[in-house]
């Protein structure tokens, strides 16, 4: 159980931790960046997961299938869209 | 059957996750430096399929069909569509794949409401509370981030305003706090459906007046609510993963979000309870008048220049002028000429979305520079060429106090020997202000589409010596 002051503990690292790792970005890399992040919180779909598997009725997996569909695809399309910007980041040497 | 998730996770499950989430840290660490960028989505990539497996594993077959159902759902038109979007619009598409994430955070809020309303595992008052608080602030990203779509894919007018709107915006708010308050004392179905419906019309009344461009920002802004969202559904869920990938992504993204609403010298409260331009500007203090210049003109400019620097705005994505600009370019660098990209923080309609269209056209990225590292080299360039950026370079910004956009930073193109604007027509630029810079004595204006005239310079500067170079 993740419970009290646990809890904050996790919550306060892991913002401390967030604003740590972005704040040497080049803008270059912003778009990119935020298309990244915007992927990583696709892991909502596992949430989404185990509350449909936790479903029991009809409403529950209803909102429950909605909620894994819209993580899922927040997690695929974010994971598509910023692998190719990045893909596309060469440099005059490199070629 | 009730499943206590807390009890049942195995600890393969919570180790998988515990890699994940350190493998999205590492993942969006990587992201933040061209060179490992690549390798960053491909890590962060590996921990959510390790995650999601891990997933399957623990929820013990419960439901498997809708579950694999619903990722499939989710999964192949995203996956799809993802692939074959122009890059020119990868700006809603990040609100839109934005938008499902709050969505699905507000989903799992719902879900958890319903089911303890119903007599289900009760949840702690905390719990409750962050559930409330996260299915809020979901809504409201899910809601505001397909406004921000629409609004960025053309499928709606600019901006929609009417008078008392903030007050309106600010009662429908503080009517669905207290919806949600109310749900925090007693879950009741008719009270969790009324507070989603208002939830959801905040995102959209909270966006509707907001113009195309201030839109990164916004975007920026679901963005990190999104995360705040998943981290506190993540507590809900008891889920570590959600809570720390979460919360570094809400972090991530208000940072983000600072910088770049400090770019354009807007407070976050500026561009979201307050309209941009449309106001009476005064043009009484712009002397002279905007000089056209031919394409063969400005072509031997290029040729007898041995620095050229290149500003580009949204006006070179919406002719998707890259390509051709970048031919000119390799043009030049074959004549021995010094090529420079200048980049401003909030060119075109997120930061960094110049540099994502300069490197779809192969313009390697150390002759991308950032606006604070060009600035001082303006004095010493030869041809400075904007294309498609307006408010960005308009000196007014550092001279007239009146001005909407005084004290924001701009690129400092007026240095330049010389300047040739390239534009479609003399209109003003999206926030509606005279540019005092078209009206200066080293600029010229080119008036042609951006793609035509990057052409027609490359053409003539063949015709002056023939095509070889030296």
């Amino acid at each position: 159980m993740i419970d009290g002051f646990l809890a904050l503990y996790i919550f306060i690292l892991a913002a401390f931790t967030g604003h740590e790792i972005i704040s040497r970005v080049p803008v270059i890399l912003h778009t990119p960046l935020m298309s990244g992040s915007n992927f990583v919180h696709g892991i909502v779909l596992v949430g989404a997961m185990v509350a449909l598997a936790h479903a029991d009725s009809t409403l529950g997996k209803v909102i429950g299938f909605i909620g894994v569909a819209l993580g899922a695809g927040n997690a695929a399309g974010g994971y598509v869209v910023t692998e190719r910007m990045l893909d596309m980041f060469k440099s005059s040497k490199g070629k | 059957m009730n499943l206590d998730t807390a009890t049942l996770l195995p600890n393969i499950a919570k180790a998988s996750y515990l890699i994940a989430a350190v493998l999205f840290i590492l993942g969006i660490k990587r992201m933040a430096s061209p060179v490992t960028a690549r390798k960053g989505i491909v890590q962060a990539g590996i921990g959510m399929v390790l995650a999601t497996l891990a997933t399957f594993a623990i929820t013990g077959g419960h439901n498997i069909g809708l579950i694999i159902g619903a990722i499939a759902l989710g999964v192949i038109p995203t996956w799809l569509w993802g692939k074959k979007v122009a890059m020119t619009d990868m700006p809603q598409m990040v609100a839109l794949f934005n938008g499902m994430g709050g969505g699905s955070a507000a989903a799992i809020g719902a879900g958890e409401m319903i089911k303890a309303s119903q007599g289900g595992v009760a949840l702690s008052k905390t719990a409750l509370v962050l559930a409330v608080v996260g299915a809020l602030i979901g809504a409201i990203s899910m809601s505001g981030s397909i406004i921000a779509w629409a609004k960025l894919d053309g499928r709606m007018d600019k901006r929609f305003t009417f008078p008392g709107q903030q007050y309106f915006n600010l009662l429908v708010f503080i009517a669905t706090v207290a919806l949600g308050a109310m749900l925090v004392m007693k879950l009741d179905t008719t009270i969790i459906v009324a507070f989603f419906i208002l939830a959801l019309l905040v995102g959209i009344l909270m966006t509707l007046p907001i113009g195309g461009a201030d839109m990164p920002v916004v975007i920026s802004l679901y963005n990190a609510f999104t995360g705040l969202a998943v981290a506190f559904e993540g507590y809900v869920m008891q889920i570590e993963a959600l809570i720390i990938a979460g919360m570094v992504v809400g972090a991530a993204g208000m940072l983000l979000t600072q910088l770049m609403a400090k770019a354009m010298n807007r407070p976050i409260s500026g561009v979201l309870f307050s309209n941009f331009g449309g106001g009476g500007q005064s043009s009484a203090d712009i002397k002279g008048s905007m000089k056209p210049i031919e394409a063969s003109d400005a072509a031997s400019l290029l040729y007898m220049a041995d620095k050229v620097v290149i500003v580009p705005g949204y006006g070179m994505a919406v002719a998707q002028a890259q390509h051709k600009i970048w031919e000119l370019c390799k043009q030049l660098r074959e004549r021995g000429k010094e090529i420079k990209f200048a980049i401003h923080p909030v060119a075109g309609r997120m930061p960094g979305h110049m540099n994502v269209l300069l490197a779809e056209a192969g313009v390697p990225y150390d002759l991308i520079v950032d606006m604070d590292e060009i600035n001082p080299e303006f004095a010493t360039t030869d041809v400075a060429i904007v294309i498609g950026a307006n408010d960005v370079v308009n000196p007014v910004a550092k001279t007239d106090k009146s001005s909407p956009i005084y004290g924001m930073p701009i690129l400092d193109v007026a240095n330049a020997r010389q300047v040739i604007v390239i534009k479609r027509g003399k209109g003003a630029g999206f926030a509606g202000i005279e540019n005092a810079l078209f009206y200066q004595e080293n600029c010229k204006m080119l008036y042609a589409d951006g793609q035509a005239a990057a052409a027609s310079l490359s053409t003539e500067l063949k015709q002056i010596d023939g095509g070889g170079g030296h």
